[in-house]
């Protein structure tokens, strides 16, 4: 392998893995507590990581993220104002009328008594997994997933494959509603409404297909699954063991950061997940004409990023599987959230690939061009 | 190198078919251009070669097609794609990936051509079509001739022996197309590239074809090119000039043709075209339908029009001409209140036609997209029309009444999806018309047009003038807008270039001027009509 990439000084993109792995351990930090200084403090650092780290001209899913978490966090405590929740919680913020259901059963009630309890746990709640989706929005602006496809294992070829091709029609489809839309209106029409609706679905789906007939044709022309020649045995035992390693992952993820199972539990099943998805990929991959084009080095960057995202998600991690104070924040009475310092000090592990991973290559050909470039004068050239 | 014999394809059972009796040789290194009309059967000519017929769009298919020694009956288009390179009409539907370099590596992948060579190729290929500059662009911010240069190098990468190319320049400006064809010919002299084009606007490739193939309702001649274009049914307006002429053998090129055009010139010394120019468009009078004082459009941040000034009157055919991606759609949908006018203004009919209601819309101004499908969403033409009628409150029969003036042999019962593109251009200009809107706006109306379709679409449009509408037509067509234009408006880049009479227009630039302009230059002439009437006058 060429040398150079192992230094993180050479512009170039950084392996799809590294970031996603990266942008997992963050996620998974977030995920093991409540602290909305801590949640605040991972959506910082994924924020500043991918301001300084995105490719120009890239998009940028970052923000529409974020804007998504703030819908959950609204979303969460709209609906815990509104149905209540069997929180205990004795300071009452405002009294809404309250709706007597017909049953008048169990924990169920339509307005009545906003306790701030109520409320906080409800926004701690939101805020987890508000962080958690900044986080895949950050792994999604550094690295498309389009590229991370790149690298679905051969065993798993057509389902990345399908994958793909969803990711470009979904925009595509949007692309297609707005044209139809425009030409509705040149018949005379607003397009809205249910019953207008209806007559715009039929030519959006119309051309949508149409697209996609296309799209296999030239897939097919272009020798797309020309040589998996690959013999039923060989396939049926490398999906067995895809699968099985998948569910053992899954399982085994589940349990390390579900506080409730049993914590010894998490560990193994992962690494055996593990260990049953690597074989599946060794056994699929064996037999696999293909051929990648320019693959991604896996250098030194690359490790440098992942281990920094799993530093940080495993020091919250540990802080959590030893009730450090402030991961999970009591709200009954209420108390001011704090910054405890080992998890904090793990998620500034998180930012280390803003310095320690290399530039992209556009960026650092603009930034190269002239370094007094602001940030708001690359935007222009870019969009 | 392909071979067909006796091949005949049918989709329906009970239909016609759409192929018989075919029997075609094609030899390594030959260039073969495909013609025939609308709906003739060239595409699945085309796809027959790489086996997308009958594998991938059903059917059946009799006789026998080989290439390069493999049966098509036995050989899937996946197992071809190592000698047959297909290259569809919408080069942006075909693309698997999203930027460049991707794109062009997609095919060797499959293949699974190894690591170094796939590399080598990349940069080869990006060379050979000029496209190391876009390499790491992302496909969908690449122009129409961009886009079908990579479509070409996507296949070409992976070194078929054949290339097979349906409408490669249709949907390119003049420039882009001389472009692609010339990377084409260049490919096809130099590495002995076989290359199987269909195309419509024979104009721009009949001088570069070997062999020409005539498509004829489903069958098959093919013959030397000068020799196959002295009874084609289609045939380019240089043709058509040495047909006039008497010239014997036909000219392909302009080069060709000025060499025997020295009698007819010097006929005509001293004549001038009697083109019937309307009042409106001689002496600019009259309050315009539309006029845009510099307008700015953004899409998205990118200001697409900076800052234009365009004026269309009753009675005149405006041509709106200008590079892929110069902002003929955006000026087009601005007029329509499509797009939000950033600066200056734009006014269709003295109403800013963004605040109109979209029924009051219908009346002032009409749009035929550049996909009229786009216009139509009823199952039958009878529903269409009917729902056009409704829409405007016009009398029952009003879209039916107009559609059998613009093309009278579309049939009641018909899908619009299955009608022609002319048919179906027709179908949507009629339900444009219904409103009655003085202002009528098309975008490239001619994609996909034989001559044939072209010629009615020029006699409905200039008789819509006559009538006192202005028309507004976006095209790349040359050729279409010296038989039909009485002003041509040049952009670039979003601004206005050339706004003047389309004889003095078109004759004085050599990428717009049509082939007979070139021809009898410095005469000023622009279409063979104009040459007919004043022979027949002498």
């Amino acid at each position: 392998m060429n040398r150079a990439v192992h230094d993180p000084r050479l512009p170039r993109l950084l392996h799809p893995a590294a970031w996603w792995g990266w942008a997992i351990g963050l996620a998974m930090a977030a995920s093991r507590t409540t602290n909305p200084l801590l949640l605040a403090l991972v959506v910082a650092v994924a924020g500043y990581v991918v301001a300084a780290r995105r490719e120009l001209g890239a998009a940028s899913p970052f923000g529409a993220f974020l804007r998504l978490g703030l819908f959950v966090i609204t979303l969460r405590v709209l609906f815990q104002a509104l149905l209540g929740s069997g929180v205990p919680g004795h300071t009452v913020l405002l009294t809404l009328p309250e709706v007597p259901l017909p049953l008048g059963s169990s924990g169920v009630r339509l307005g009545g008594p906003v306790t701030l309890e109520g409320v906080l746990v409800a926004a701690y709640d939101g805020a987890r997994l508000a962080a958690v989706l900044a986080c895949i929005g950050a792994a999604n602006a550094l690295a498309s997933p389009r590229r991370l496809l790149r690298y679905v294992p051969a065993t798993l070829y057509e389902v990345g494959t399908a994958l793909v091709v969803a990711l470009t029609y979904a925009p595509q489809l949007v692309e297609d509603a707005q044209r139809v839309r425009a030409a509705r209106r040149l018949r005379g029409h607003a397009g809205r409404g249910p019953r207008e609706l209806a007559r715009l679905a039929v030519p959006v789906l119309d051309s949508a297909l149409e697209r996609s007939l296309d799209l296999a044709a030239s897939m097919e022309s272009r020798g797309y699954g020309r040589s998996v020649h690959r013999d039923a045995r060989t396939r049926r035992r490398a999906t067995a063991l895809t699968l099985a390693g998948l569910c053992g992952v899954v399982a085994g993820v589940y349990g390390l950061l579900d506080g409730g199972s049993a914590p010894l539990l998490g560990l193994p099943l992962l690494v055996a997940g593990s260990t049953a998805a690597a074989a599946s990929l060794a056994v699929g991959a064996r037999r696999d004409p293909r051929s990648r084009y320019r693959p991604d080095p896996w250098a030194a960057p690359e490790w440098i990023v992942l281990a920094s995202g799993l530093a940080a998600g495993g020091l919250v991690l540990v802080a959590a599987q030893r009730a450090v104070p402030g991961i999970v924040l009591q709200t009954s009475p209420a108390v001011w959230p704090t910054l405890p310092a080992l998890p904090t000090l793990g998620l500034l592990l998180g930012l280390l690939p803003a310095w320690l991973s290399p530039m992209p290559p556009l960026r650092a050909a603009l930034r190269a061009s002239d370094p007094r470039h602001t940030r708001t004068q690359s935007l222009r050239y870019t969009s | 190198m392909i071979r067909f014999e006796d091949v005949g394809v049918r989709f329906d059972d009970r239909g016609k078919p759409v192929l018989r009796g075919v029997d075609l040789r094609v030899d390594e290194g030959e260039l073969v251009l495909v013609v025939g009309a609308t709906g003739s059967g060239k595409t699945t000519l085309l796809r027959c070669v790489n086996g997308l017929v009958p594998h991938f769009s059903g059917g059946t298919l009799s006789g026998r097609v080989t290439v390069d020694g493999r049966d098509t009956r036995t050989h899937r288009p996946r197992d071809l794609a190592d000698i047959v390179g297909v290259v569809g009409q919408d080069p942006a539907a075909a693309f698997v990936t999203d930027t460049v370099e991707e794109e062009l590596a997609y095919g060797m992948e499959s293949l699974g051509v190894p690591g170094d060579d796939m590399r080598r190729r990349v940069e080869e290929t990006l060379d050979l079509l000029g496209l190391a500059e876009l390499r790491q662009r992302s496909l969908r911010t690449l122009s129409g001739g961009q886009q079908q240069r990579v479509a070409i190098g996507g296949v070409l990468a992976a070194h078929p022996r054949i290339l097979v190319l349906d409408e490669p320049t249709s949907a390119l400006d003049p420039v882009a197309a001389e472009e692609v064809l010339a990377a084409l010919t260049r490919l096809v002299h130099d590495l002995g590239l076989t290359v199987l084009l269909a195309e419509h606007r024979l104009e721009r490739v009949v001088q570069y074809a070997d062999r020409v193939v005539v498509v004829e309702h489903g069958q098959v001649s093919s013959d030397l090119p000068a020799a196959a274009m002295a009874t084609s049914p289609v045939s380019p307006p240089i043709v058509n000039l040495g047909r006039l002429a008497g010239w014997s053998p036909l000219p392909l090129s302009v080069r060709d043709a000025r060499r025997a055009a020295g009698p007819i010139q010097a006929k005509l010394t001293g004549r001038t075209p009697v083109r019937v120019l309307r009042p409106a468009a001689i002496e600019g009078q009259g309050e315009p339908l539309l006029s845009a004082r510099g307008l700015v459009v953004n899409r998205g941040r990118r200001p697409v029009l900076r800052g234009i000034d365009v004026a269309v009157r009753a009675g005149e055919v405006v041509a709106l001409m200008g590079r892929n991606g110069s902002g003929k759609s955006t000026l087009l949908a601005t007029a329509c209140g499509q797009l939000p006018v950033r600066l200056g203004t734009v006014r269709a009919g003295g109403l800013d036609p963004a605040s109109l209601r979209p029924r009051e819309l219908l009346r002032h101004v009409g749009l035929v997209p550049q996909d009229p499908g786009l216009l139509l969403y009823a199952e039958t033409v009878a529903a269409e029309c009917r729902a056009a009628d409704t829409d405007v409150r016009a009398a029952p029969g009003t879209t039916r009444g107009l559609l059998v003036l613009l093309a009278p042999d579309v049939e009641d019962s018909t899908h619009p999806r299955d009608l022609s593109e002319g048919q179906r251009l027709a179908l949507a200009l009629a339900v444009v018309l219904a409103g009655h809107p003085p202002l009528v706006l098309l975008d490239e109306p001619t994609r996909g047009l034989d001559y044939g379709a072209k010629t009615r679409l020029v006699a409905s449009l200039r008789a819509l003038a006559a009538d006192g509408h202005g028309v507004l037509v976006a095209t790349h067509d040359v050729e279409l807008v010296a038989e039909l234009a009485d002003r041509v408006v040049v952009i670039a880049d979003g601004e206005l270039v050339t706004d003047g009479p389309a004889a003095a227009v078109l004759a004085g630039s050599p990428a717009f001027a049509p082939q007979v302009a070139k021809v009898m230059h410095p005469q000023p002439w622009l279409t063979v009509a104009d040459v007919a009437a004043a022979l027949a006058v002498s």
